[in-house]
């Protein structure tokens, strides 16, 4: 994604994918239970020192279980959960080097915006002056410096919000769990300060794991992204790898706007295959990535709107990767237009094209014939 | 439409309210009477006052019932509040439900009942009755009062805020000390309030469970009417009924306060997702 590369600091860093890196926080097939109900299902999962990492997924899926787990309010019902490769299950939560961000804020309602973020150095006994010093900073950071001396009530939620991100960050603790930490941000504030978060993780190197439920902020700021559904990762991947080579129909769904396309496989070629519908005129061709698909499984290729080509002319070849239908709506959203088009089939398909000229007048228009095609690689097969 | 108010209403009204405050008012009038007949008004005087703090006896009454009023209540508010955190914290313990009915009990048991079973008691182990047997029992009645109160602030309370605290390095034990303890602070004070009202103004308990020599004030008035009323205990009823006011105003207040702040609290954490 183009927001990815527009971080401040571009870095190679995938330590995931090297089989010597020893990862920092390990998940061993934890399971939580609550009764009968099942929170997180059996999931394993490695985050690596000094990485990024963001948790995504609907309400009640289990993001806030897996970080209560973390920072050790609660107990997995089996599994293990490792740090720098020690069992942590005994380790009480005040003496975890882990801080979490609260959903809930759960700012101290008698202490002021300052009490509340000097509150975790005063368990250090940290000297005042640095006390007082790293308070200023965090002030200054979080935009709340006006707000020091108020108390969390006399504060709107974005202020709060902001108080409760300073004093989680102000003991700079070596993993540090956001849960949803700029929910309540307006934009603005909400870019700026995922970039001070990049910058200040850069810099102090510390591993963040972060909830939240804006996959355009998940892109944005994370080395790595899972996606969760009913206690369960579904996918565990880099923003792009996520956005381009989802794993299932779930994922290709949350993240981002998508087109299905569903038929069956028709032909096998090598590193390709072709697919067949019969409410369809054409056949599609696409590349592989799963080998195991066989002629005849049902599959799905997902497309994402910004690769399908929109045309009012019919192009050449109309056999392959090529249909047509009418516009049904038109969304404009100022640097984008996205064009819904009707096919013959009753599906309704989108494509994304980018405004570059300043056109009040779009050339294509509501109930027009257009042509979507879509190049062999820009789809993926999915099977599941 | 809005009308003002029928004259049923108003006639209702005026009789509830003279039915519970005439008495009251007429005894804080005749404290200030100059004549020694209880029943006819001599002029305005403030003579029966002087006699009061000139009254030994009374005086001694007062002393004791300071002291087992202050005592008692701060014992009450220390168990009631352990017994609080206990009901509403600990989930499902073995017993709970029968805790909880014994916690609340002396709420709805007669006094006469709770101030007999306590005398018997005092009487089997053999204890002497006095001052002590007065607390006890009185810390025994107040303490579920105590409970009560506490218990009402606790279940509201967002228990993240302590788990903040322990987060960033906190230990349990300190945390209840300076995230639990000073949030629910205002509901212990209420709580205290109300139990020092009421082991004041108890006559019932104390006559069951005193022996010689700590004689409450209640009592010392109860005895002093039975040889007939003197304008000197309405002297020393209305400044009992002047402080026993000030305490449950004060009590209540404090309640609803803390009951406003964090509606506010909750209306502002509700405007955020
Ligand atoms: N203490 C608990 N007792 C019983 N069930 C619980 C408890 N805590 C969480 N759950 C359940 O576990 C599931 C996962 O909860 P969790 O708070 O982790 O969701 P979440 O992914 O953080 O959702 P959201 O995005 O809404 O914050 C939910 O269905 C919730 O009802
Ligand atoms: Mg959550």
């Amino acid at each position: 994604m183009a927001a990815k590369a527009s971080g401040p600091i571009k870095r190679t860093f995938t330590p995931w994918d090297d089989p010597s890196a020893k990862p920092f926080i390990q998940f061993e097939n934890v399971t939580k239970r609550f009764g009968d109900f099942v929170a997180v299902d059996n999931l394993s999962l490695d985050i690596y020192e000094r990485e990024f990492f963001s948790l995504l997924g609907p309400s009640g899926c289990g993001k806030t279980t897996l970080l209560r787990m973390l920072a050790g309010f609660e107990a997995p019902s089996e599994g293990r959960l490792l740090l720098e490769g020690q069992d942590i299950s005994g380790v009480p939560p005040h003496r975890r080097p882990v801080n979490m961000m609260f959903q809930s804020y759960a700012l101290f309602p008698h202490m002021s915006v300052e009490g509340n973020i000097a509150f975790g150095l005063k368990q250090d006994r940290m000297p005042k002056a640095d006390i007082d010093a790293r308070v200023a900073e965090m002030l200054r950071l979080t935009k709340l410096e006006p707000f020091a001396k108020r108390k969390p009530h006399q504060l709107s939620g974005g202020q709060r919000q902001r108080v409760a991100l300073a004093r989680s960050i102000a003991k700079q603790p070596k993993v540090l769990l956001l849960d949803e930490p700029l929910g309540a941000l307006d934009r603005k504030l909400r870019e700026e300060t995922q970039f001070e978060l990049m910058d200040l993780q850069q810099e102090l190197g510390l591993t963040f794991v972060i909830v939240t439920h804006d996959q355009e902020e998940a892109m944005t700021v994370s080395d790595r992204i899972a996606v969760m559904d009913h206690g369960k990762l579904v996918q565990v991947a880099s923003p792009a790898e996520i956005y381009e080579f989802p794993s299932s129909r779930y994922v290709a769904d949350f993240i981002g706007d998508v087109n299905f396309m569903s038929g069956k496989v028709s032909a096998v070629t090598d590193g390709g295959v072709e697919i067949r519908d019969d409410t369809l005129s054409c056949s599609i061709a696409a590349h592989l990535e799963n080998p195991g698909t066989k002629v005849g499984d049902d599959v799905w290729l997902a497309i994402r709107p910004e690769k399908m080509r929109i045309s009012l002319d019919e192009p050449g070849d109309t056999a392959t990767n090529c249909v047509s239908g009418e516009v049904w709506d038109i969304g404009y959203l100022g640097g984008v237009s996205v064009y819904h088009v009707k096919l013959a089939n009753g599906n309704v398909v989108k494509s994304t094209v980018t405004n570059q000229t300043r056109l009040v007048e779009r050339p294509i228009g509501w109930e027009d014939k257009v042509w979507l095609t879509w190049p062999h690689d820009a789809g993926v097969v999915l099977t599941a | 439409m809005k009308k003002g108010p029928s004259l049923f209403n108003v006639v209702s009204v005026t009789l509830g309210f003279a039915f519970l405050y005439l008495p009251i008012i007429l005894l804080v009038i005749y404290s200030f009477n100059s004549g020694r007949n209880v029943a006819i008004w001599a002029g305005w005087s403030t003579k029966w006052y002087v006699a009061m703090v000139q009254n030994q006896q009374l005086l001694d009454a007062a002393w004791v019932t300071l002291r087992v009023g202050l005592l008692s209540a701060t014992v009450a508010t220390v168990l009631g509040t352990m017994a609080a955190l206990t009901l509403v914290r600990h989930g499902r313990f073995m017993g709970r439900t029968l805790f909880s009915g014994m916690v609340y009990a002396p709420l709805v048991m007669p006094e006469v009942i709770t101030g007999l079973s306590l005398l018997l008691l005092f009487v089997a182990i053999n204890f002497d009755r006095g001052f002590w047997t007065v607390t006890i029992a009185h810390i025994t009645f107040s303490l579920c009062f105590v409970a009560v109160v506490v218990q009402s602030r606790l279940v509201t309370f967002d228990r993240s805020m302590e788990e903040a605290a322990m987060d960033l390095g906190c230990p349990p034990f300190k945390t209840f000390f300076v995230i639990t303890l000073p949030i629910i602070l205002p509901a212990i004070i209420a709580g205290w309030m109300l139990a020092f009202t009421l082991s004041l103004d108890d006559l019932v308990i104390a006559s069951f469970t005193t022996g010689p020599g700590a004689t409450t004030l209640p009592m010392r008035i109860y005895s002093a009417v039975r040889l007939g009323v003197t304008p000197e205990i309405n002297a020393v009823s209305t400044v009992l009924i002047a402080v026993v006011t000030v305490g449950v105003v004060a009590a209540s207040l404090i309640t609803k306060r803390q009951e406003a702040e964090r509606q506010r609290a909750e209306r502002l954490a509700g405007a955020a997702p």
